[in-house]
Formats: structure tokens, sequence, C-alpha cells
């Protein structure tokens, strides 16, 4: 088929699900971590916006590929040998995160003033004006940016190439090499990512769409 | 305990001043010509035929829904199998420019939008022609309301060069990866490589905000933020 | 005026619809050069869309237009050419934001004729004296008032040399203390001997720079006649329109 074995097709596919893994991880991950620091970005504490703030500019200032090296070898030196899945888990949840918490932040932000102030004038604690009042609306604005931003993991889980991590990218890769049949191999590839990421950027266009009629 | 060693500094300062060289120089060869492509494919969009808004359609939705090393490998690979011979750093720029004209076609597309029509409208009662209109008064009107969310395109654009040593080319990321083979320091090798990058970016939005600052004298004069 | 000239600008039986809505209804209207022309009327009289067909804004589905020459009936209405022989200015100014005063005025008169830049300044000195500008040319148009900024809206007209001038209810987005300035100069322009078609809600204005008054209602001419007539309307629609509001 296409010059390419089913073997080789197959082992193409199975990149794929890795890819599929490692975003699912980034996601996770990225949540994890960039809640409490879209929340952190919008403290009241000086010293907390600062901290968030270097740390997302940090991570947003420096190349992905390079975020995958430093926690590789970060990690090698602790002694430990742990599979390049971990590695480049960790450093997707750094990006991320950082990058979600950024989203969030505006999200957050988004939701006007007078509601922090309604929310006051009904004797609720600062913590349930959060959870009752803002949280649900913030909610309602994050939806399409978080899918958008799907998009993205999606896409920059294929820079895990570099630290010689088994997903798409490498797989193809891989067959490339020994079939040398560039075309195929690559737009194959590039449909299966397009296959993965079109429909979720449709679906944000639609929510925006929608959050923008309402 | 692990000791840090930053000793490959001094033994390996040409390479990485090569590096950050390479590096520059494939984010200034694209930074223009993405620009144009995304100007010009952002117009297709917009007032083209249906062939024309249909082509750019395609393009931008296939740019943005795969990843750049897909594109550089399709590139790169493709090329060497057709017997057409260019460099990495050709090739990275072509790449570059392909990738990045997609996300600014967007980026442009939304400035062209915020334009009211009344701007339209005087400008072709005062006989300029479309093109005319677009040049001196479109282009530059949009690419004011949007110039933030460039800056950052480009940025990022910059970041991304840093998978091109994957084709070979001996950019900063190239560099780090040669070095850290050598001394087997690859935590310190990749934590300098990162300052450099995160001073990089930063050089980059200022060289990038100090061309607003001359080629918006009405920002200037007024102190609008941009 | 002698009869002998042809006029500027000829409507004949013109027709024009917005799908099923037909808003102009069979309009006849003559401009002899020279002539100042206002159109008055309530909205949606068709008084604006009458105005905007002159310069090819608008294209209508039957009758004849002629306007400085062009036959705007016909199927391909080279409008540059056109444009550069009427001049308009809107209700919102639709000044370039991102230009100066004087590189607003001089845009066209630089790219579309080849005026060169040294000659392009001198116009701009000329056409902004004209509205009383002469100390704003290196301004921005967010630096000036509404009236400021219509007046160079008509400057930047009139920088191209036009043979006729459209002011689409020019004063209406100004506040009533600088809509003076602005009526002030198209008086002049009027007394020069610009030839004008000007829509207005300044009834008392109309009255006194118009050689002609049109009234339009519901997509007709209804009754036209010279200023005065608006002092003795001899239809119950124009009596009504009128009001006492002179």
């Amino acid at each position: 088929m296409l010059g390419l074995t089913v073997q080789q097709i197959a082992y193409i596919f199975q990149g794929a699900g890795w890819t599929i893994v490692l975003s699912l991880l980034g996601f996770v991950g990225g949540t994890i971590f960039g809640l409490p620091l879209a929340l952190a970005r919008s403290a009241r504490a000086r010293w907390l916006r600062v901290i968030s703030s270097g740390l997302v500019q940090f991570i947003q200032g420096v190349p992905l590929p390079v975020i995958m090296f430093v926690v590789y070898f970060g990690i090698s030196i602790g002694g430990f040998e742990v599979p390049a899945l971990v590695a480049a888990g960790l450093a997707m949840t750094l990006y991320a995160g950082a990058y979600l918490g950024e989203i969030w932040k505006g999200c957050i932000q988004a939701v006007p003033k007078t509601q922090w102030e309604a929310a006051e004038c009904l004797a609720l604690t600062k913590p349930q004006r959060f959870v009752h009042v803002i949280l649900p609306q913030a909610l309602r604005i994050a939806i399409p940016p978080t899918v958008g931003f799907l998009v993205q993991i999606v896409k920059n889980t294929s820079y895990a190439v570099v630290i010689n991590f088994f997903d798409l990218t490498y797989s193809a890769k891989v067959i490339n090499n020994s079939t040398f049949k560039p075309f195929t191999v690559f737009t194959i590839a590039a449909l299966i990512y397009f296959a993965i990421c079109f429909p979720m950027s449709v679906m944000a266009r639609r929510f925006e769409r929608k959050l923008h009629r309402n | 305990m692990y000791e840090f060693d930053f000793s490959f500094l001094s033994d390996y300062l040409p390479d990485l001043i090569n590096g950050v060289w390479l590096t520059i120089g494939m984010t200034v060869a694209s930074i223009l010509p993405g620009f144009l492509l995304g100007t010009v494919v952002a117009v297709a969009r917009l007032r083209g035929g249906p062939w024309a808004q249909r082509i750019a359609t395609i393009y931008v939705e296939a740019i943005r829904n795969t990843p750049l090393i897909i594109q550089v490998f399709w590139l790169f690979f493709g090329l060497a199998s057709l017997q057409v011979h260019v460099g990495s750093f050709a090739a990275a720029v072509i790449a570059l420019v392909i990738n990045v004209g997609a996300y600014t076609a967007e980026i442009m597309r939304a400035g062209f939008q915020t334009i009211p029509r009344g701007q339209l409208e005087a400008a072709s009662c005062l006989s300029l022609s479309p093109f005319q209109s677009l040049v001196y008064i479109e282009v530059p009107q949009a690419v004011e309301r949007v110039y933030p969310a460039l800056v950052s395109q480009f940025v990022l654009m910059m970041l991304a060069t840093s998978i091109m040593s994957q084709i070979s080319a001996e950019e900063l990321t190239g560099v780090a990866y040669m070095i850290q083979s050598f001394t087997f320091r690859g935590f310190e090798v990749y934590l300098v490589i990162a300052v450099l990058y995160l001073g990089l970016a930063s050089l980059l939005r200022v060289v990038l905000l100090g061309i607003a600052e001359v080629s918006f004298p009405r920002r200037r004069r007024l102190r609008t933020p941009l | 005026m002698s009869g002998a000239t042809h006029p500027m600008v000829r409507f004949h039986n013109l027709h024009k619809s917005y799908g099923r809505v037909e808003v102009l209804k069979g309009i006849d209207l003559e401009v002899a050069p020279g002539q100042v022309v206002a159109l008055i009327g309530r909205s949606g009289s068709g008084k604006s869309t009458a105005l905007r067909c002159v310069n090819g804004l608008e294209r209508f589905q039957a009758g004849e237009l002629h306007v400085c020459g062009h036959d705007l009936a016909a199927e391909k209405v080279d409008l540059r050419k056109l444009r550069q022989d009427v001049g308009i200015v809107f209700q919102s100014y639709n000044l370039f934001p991102h230009l100066t005063v004087e590189q607003n005025v001089t845009l066209a008169p630089r790219k579309v004729k080849g005026v060169g830049s040294a000659e392009a300044r001198e116009l701009a000195r000329e056409v902004l004296a004209q509205v009383g500008l002469s100390d704003k040319v290196q301004s921005y148009p967010e630096e000036l008032s509404g009236g400021q900024q219509q007046r160079v809206a008509i400057a930047r007209s009139l920088a191209m040399h036009p043979r006729l001038m459209l002011f689409d209810e020019v004063t209406s987005a100004l506040d009533p203390e600088l809509t003076g300035e602005v009526l002030r100069a198209i008086e002049r322009l009027a007394s020069n001997g610009m030839t004008m078609m000007l829509v207005t809600h300044e009834m008392a204005f109309a009255r006194s720079v118009a050689d002609q008054v049109v009234f339009m209602h519901q997509g007709r001419v209804w009754e036209t006649g010279p200023g005065d007539m608006l002092l003795d309307p001899q239809t119950a629609e124009l009596r009504q329109f009128v009001g006492n509001g002179l």
C-alpha cells in the first residue's frame, strides 16, 4: 500500500497512539500545574504574582525542545533512569501549564469586577465567592481558548522527538529512514496529525462564536 | 552529590556564538517574507475569488493543524528525494516562512476586519486603486492593530528554529547537542542554552517594538500604547 | 448660467431598489455647472441614496444618470475616472487615522495623479487654507475636533480638484456648536463657484446657500424650487416636513 508494507503503516499508527498518550499527559499535567498558576497570577499577594509571572515568562521564552532536554538531563543527573515518556510528559506539563495558566488568568480577569463586589454583598466568604460566582463564569469564557490550545499541545508533542520519545513524528522518521519515501511517509503523518487537530480547531471556533453570540 | 561544571562555556564559546548567529539569521531571514506571505493570503481569503479563497483556506488549515517538524521533514527529505539539494539553512527558512505565513494570515485577517468600511469607501472615492488602498490605507492600519500579536508570533517562530538541528542546521540547539555529546554535561549545557534563548526572545521583542516606534509615528506622538 | 451649457449632473427617470424594496422611484433632476443643489427630506426618503448614485457608490437598475460626461448607466463605468471629477464628503469624515492632515490631503494627488511631493505640500497648504486649517498641517485626525476633521475631509476632496462636490449630511455627526465652522467652509466654496450637491438637515443653511432645493419624499422628487420655496411650501408633505423649523 502506497509503497509501504502493512507493518510499516501499523508502526506509524503505533507512534500516533503515543502522541495521543503524551498529549493527554500534557493536558492533565498542564491543568494540574496551570490552575494554581492562574490563581497565583491573579492573586492579591505581590510575591505570588512576581514568582508566577517569572516562571511563566521563563517557560514561554525557552523553546519546548530545550525544555525537553533540560528535564531529560535534569532527571538523569539525579541518578534516575526514567523512560523518555516521563521526561517528555514533565516537559509538556511545564509547557502546557505555563500557557494554560496565562489563558485561564485572562478568563478569570475577564469576569467583570462588579461580580466580585456583588458576591461580597451577599456575605459570601472569599473562597465561596470564587467557587460559586467567578469560576462558573470564567469556565464558560475559558472553553474556546482551552480547546484551541489542545491543538497546540498535540502539535508540540512532536518536539519530544529530540529526546527520542517514540511518537508519531519519531515513527514516521524511522520509517522514512528505512524506506526513503519522505512524501508518502510524512504526508501520512501529517494527515494523522491533521485528523486529530482539525476537529478540535473547528470545535474551538464554534465555541468561540457561540460565546460571542451570548 | 552532583557537581555542576560550566567549564565547557570557555571551550565551546566560538561554537555557541556561531549557533546564536545562525538562530538570529534564520529568524531575520524569515520574518519579512513570512509577513508578506501571510498578508497576501489574508487578502486572498477576504477579497479573492472563490478559488483563491479555497486555496488560501486549505493552506492555512493544513499548516495550522500539523506540527512544524513534520512540515520541515516533508520539505527537506522530500526535496532530497527529488534530487533537489537545498542546504539546511535554506530549507529551514523556507519551512519557517511557509509556517509563519499561515499564522500571520490569521492575525492579519483579524486586523483587516477591524478597519471600518468607511475607510475603504473614502479611499475608493479618492480614486485610489484597490491595490493602493490596500498598501497605503488598510495594511498600515491592520498592522498597527495587531502588532503585539505579530510580535508574539515572530518570537514563537524564533523559538521554533530550535528544531532545525533535526535537519542538521547547526543553530543554537544543534550546537548544544554537539557540546553535550562531547562533555556529557547535558543539564548545564541546556540550562545555558535556555538562558540564551530567553535573551534572544527579549532582544527580538525589543527590536520589533523599536521598529514599531519608528513605523507608527502617530502612536509615538499621541503616546498611545500598542 | 446660460441655457446652452450642458448640465453637470442629469438624472432621468432613475430607479433603484434594494432587493424588492424600491427606494428611488423615477428621479429626474439636473444640476448646472456652478449650481448648488440641496437635497432635503426625511430619513428613508432616498436623498442619500440619490447622492451616492452620483459617484457610483450605489448602482441603479433603470433610468439614466450622466455625471460630468460619464454615463453611469453604461455596462462598465470607470469609477476611478469618475471620482477624479466628483469629490465626496461623508457624515463620518472617514479621515485616515494613521496619516497626518497633510498626508491625508496629499495621498490621492500623489498616488493617483502623480503630483510631486513638493507640489503636493503646496497643494495641501492651499486647500487647507481654504477651509481655515493652515495651522493643523502636521496634526493627526484624532488631535482635532469633529468640525476640524470634517473640514480636513473637505480639503482632502478639494485637493483632487473635482468639478463637482457631494456632501452627505456632513454636519449630522457634529455637536451644534461645531456645525457653523463646517457650513461656513461650504458656503465659501459655493461663493467660489463650486458645483455642489448636498444632503442636509440644516434648513436655514439649505435656504441661504442653495440655488435649488429638492424635497424628496418616498423615493421621488416631491417638490423643487429656489431656496425660498421653503418659506412657501406647495405640498402638504413639505409643509409638514418644514413645520416651524424656519
